[in-house]
């Protein structure tokens, strides 16, 4: 690893940079927040980018009702901290507005589902551009993402046919319906971000650090047992030291065992590990080879 | 050491993705779950080993012709240096796509196949990352264990790139002969090349100088205007932006353009923090003396630090849509924060990038790279390209489809 910190600042004028642009270039935007690290980390470079005025955007939680507890108090606790304005899309209600069926299978995702509610917020609120904390080091149809991603009515992502984007000038004039999804966090590792959070001292949910909990464990994978996953008579369940390493829907998000109970800690394991972020935890990537860039074609971020 | 971004420009064929798959891999930046997928999908008829080139083409349509459509950006590091990789296009068709790549990169890897030497590509390639402003470029001779690691085919090829390089604007070129597929002067120093005495790649890469632009002359543009208007702050007015080049510091005399006042800087934050000084690179938010009508796009300047000013422009112009350029059209010209409308009024001499000759033109077409003349409907205050890129860079705009249709690098 680099021997200082100072690509981390580099890091961080970039998404500084990108975040005045978006507030600058659009009339309506928002900032995705999801309670997980990334969008935390969002927060915190938006509060540099911004303060001591407020976010020229309210926070939009699109909240697909499967989310850990702990993620939606810690929510709420820095909502309230920082005094900013934040907009909830239920899917649930889409799910009732639209009459659409849920995914089957015994750890169903709501991600494909969270589309539908995300375009429908996008259109109440008419929001012109969404920030997102996805980052294309996550997954290779990601690792394509321009950082001004221009999206039509329907949020499709045309990956053959994405704006050429040149420098750091940012273009984000578009037609009146389309959205653009902004990147501010594009070139950044998991890594970079955890040394980010280090660096700044920023706080996380609880559930990002070692604590029991009991897992069904299925497959290669340990999967927390919750209101949304009963253990079946079949199922080996454990009680067992985790962590979480990304923080999506408890139905599909598995946890990693680990005694880490503090920052370094968890960066250590980090560097030590050999599987991806997103393989280590994400039971809906793995459906197919194109899973996210079928999903990002149909609007999602 | 500062993060390095390079751009890797080739065809699949020349090994471009085995290469970076190479890099990734033996810098144990490749998790055990993505090789699983590589395994599933490397063909049974490759004897088990894992293609590396499949790493790198992250859509469906990639995958099935086999070829890179958009650039795709890898990560990785190593002990002494983090890397950011753009893997662009090397098909002709796809040259706005590499150009977008190459306008972030520090420096340009042009892989050539031994076999093969410089082809019209390299030609293009090179040509593209000298005009986007890159000035650090290496030339890595692939496919050596294909012509038993001879010296006079690597020699030949050097003399033939160094014989056209005049034409071009690198600082420095190197030339490494390499095996992406076997690892030859890769990671480390080949024991089938002797003759060479150079760095292996990864080694240079770790090592090579990118000089940061602080000791040209300052620019700052605003880019947004930081008023909170409540009780607490209610005088705060913060002009927040990036400094494009040079520094600013407390005190400095400062002109505004195009408003003409002159001021004073009395207060430059960072992140919420009073500092003394901001300097290329970085965001910075700087407080003036008087109350002055500031907006976006307006450029705050050290008052004997002036920039070009003029409505009449010449520039490089590289072309990006499928509709050629129309000369009785108005476009938009974004100017790092301030946009104005602008005709094209000539077109000067076409680049022919393939054959780094100028030719005459009254057409320009998709990928196409011109000088133009062109008139704006106010002000500018810019510089050359080649001096001050980031004040000598603007990009052209569809005013009814809103595409990004050109790229415009200030002469």
């Amino acid at each position: 690893m680099a021997n200082s910190t100072h690509y981390l600042e580099q890091l961080e004028d970039e998404a500084i940079y990108i975040l005045r642009e978006t507030a600058a270039q659009f009339e309506r935007p928002a900032l995705l927040f999801s309670g997980g690290k990334d969008s935390i980390v969002l927060i915190h470079l938006a509060l540099k980018a911004f303060r001591p005025a407020k976010f020229p955007f309210p926070l939009v939680h699109i909240d697909t009702g499967h989310n850990f507890p702990e993620a939606i108090e810690f929510r709420d606790k820095l909502v309230a901290q920082i005094g900013e304005k934040l907009i909830v899309g239920s899917v649930e209600e889409s799910i009732k507005k639209y009459n659409l069926k849920e995914t089957q299978g015994r750890f169903p995702s709501r991600n494909a589902l969270q589309t539908y509610t995300l375009l429908d917020t996008i259109q109440e609120f008419q929001f012109d551009a969404c920030i997102g904390g996805a980052r294309r080091d996550e997954e290779k149809a990601r690792a394509k993402e321009r950082i001004f991603s221009v999206r039509d009515d329907f949020g499709q992502w045309e990956p053959k046919l994405q704006r050429p984007e040149l420098w750091n000038i940012l273009n984000g004039k578009i037609h009146k319906g389309h959205n653009v999804r902004v990147f501010p966090i594009s070139n950044w590792t998991e890594l970079d971000v955890w040394n980010y959070i280090q660096k700044h001292e920023i706080d996380l949910p609880k559930l990002y650090f070692s604590h029991e909990r009991e897992c069904i464990v299925f497959q290669d994978k340990l999967v927390a047992t919750s209101e949304f996953i009963q253990p079946l008579p079949t199922d080996t369940v454990v009680s067992a030291k985790v962590r979480y390493r990304t923080v999506g829907d408890m139905t599909c998000t598995a946890a990693v065992p680990s005694e880490a109970s503090t920052l370094p800690e968890i960066i250590q394991e980090i560097i030590a590990t050999s599987i991806s972020e997103r393989g280590q935890t994400r039971l809906d990537d793995q459906l197919s080879e194109a899973a996210m860039e079928d999903r990002k074609k149909q609007g999602y971020f | 050491m500062k993060t390095l971004k390079f751009i890797t420009a080739g065809n699949v064929d020349d090994g471009k993705s085995t290469l970076i798959g190479r890099l990734l891999y033996d810098s144990n930046s490749i998790h055990t779950d993505q090789l699983g997928i590589l395994q599933k999908q490397t063909k049974a008829s490759q004897n088990g080993e894992i293609d590396l080139s499949l790493i790198t083409d992250g859509l469906r349509a990639e995958r099935e012709q086999g070829i890179t459509i958009d650039v795709a950006y890898k990560y990785f590091s190593t002990a002494h240096r983090k890397f950011i990789i753009a893997d662009a296009p090397g098909h002709e068709q796809y040259t706005r796509n590499m150009i977008t790549g190459a306008s972030n990169a520090d420096l340009i890897i042009l892989l050539i196949d031994a076999r093969k030497g410089v082809t019209e590509q390299t030609k293009r390639h090179a040509s593209i990352g000298s005009l986007i402003g890159i000035k650090k470029a290496v030339v890595a001779i692939n496919k050596m264990d294909l012509v038993s690691y001879s010296e006079a085919v690597y020699e030949t090829i050097k003399a033939g790139f160094e014989e056209k390089r005049k034409e071009l604007n690198y600082d420095e070129v190197v030339y490494i002969p390499v095996s992406a597929l076997t690892g030859d002067n890769i990671v480390q120093k080949s024991e089938n090349i002797t003759w060479y005495k150079g760095n292996a790649l990864l080694p240079y890469l770790e090592t090579v100088e990118i000089p940061t632009a602080v000791t040209q002359q300052s620019r700052f543009q605003v880019q947004w205007v930081i008023r909170p208007k409540d009780e607490q702050y209610h005088d705060y007015r913060g002009y927040a932006g990036l400094v494009l080049s040079g520094t600013y510091s407390v005190g400095d005399k400062v002109k505004i353009l195009p408003a003409g006042f002159e001021t004073e800087i009395v207060k430059i934050e960072r992140h919420q923090n009073s500092v003394a000084k901001g300097q290329a690179g970085e965001n910075i938010v700087i407080h003036l003396k008087d109350n002055i009508d500031i907006s976006r796009g307006d450029s705050i300047l050290k008052i004997n630090e002036l920039p070009q000013e003029n409505n009449q422009l010449k520039t490089w112009l590289c072309w990006f849509d499928n509709t050629p350029l129309n000369l009785s059209k108005t476009y938009l010209l974004q100017h790092r924060f301030k946009t104005v409308r602008v005709k094209i009024q000539a077109i000067e001499q076409k680049w022919n990038i393939n054959e780094w000759k100028f030719s005459t033109t009254d057409e320009i077409k998709l990928n196409d790279i011109a000088q133009v003349s062109i008139k704006t409907n106010q002000n500018l205050f810019f510089d050359a390209f080649g001096e001050i890129p980031q004040n000598g860079s603007a990009i052209l705009i569809d005013e009814t489809s809103f595409n990004t249709v050109g790229a415009c690098m200030l002469l």
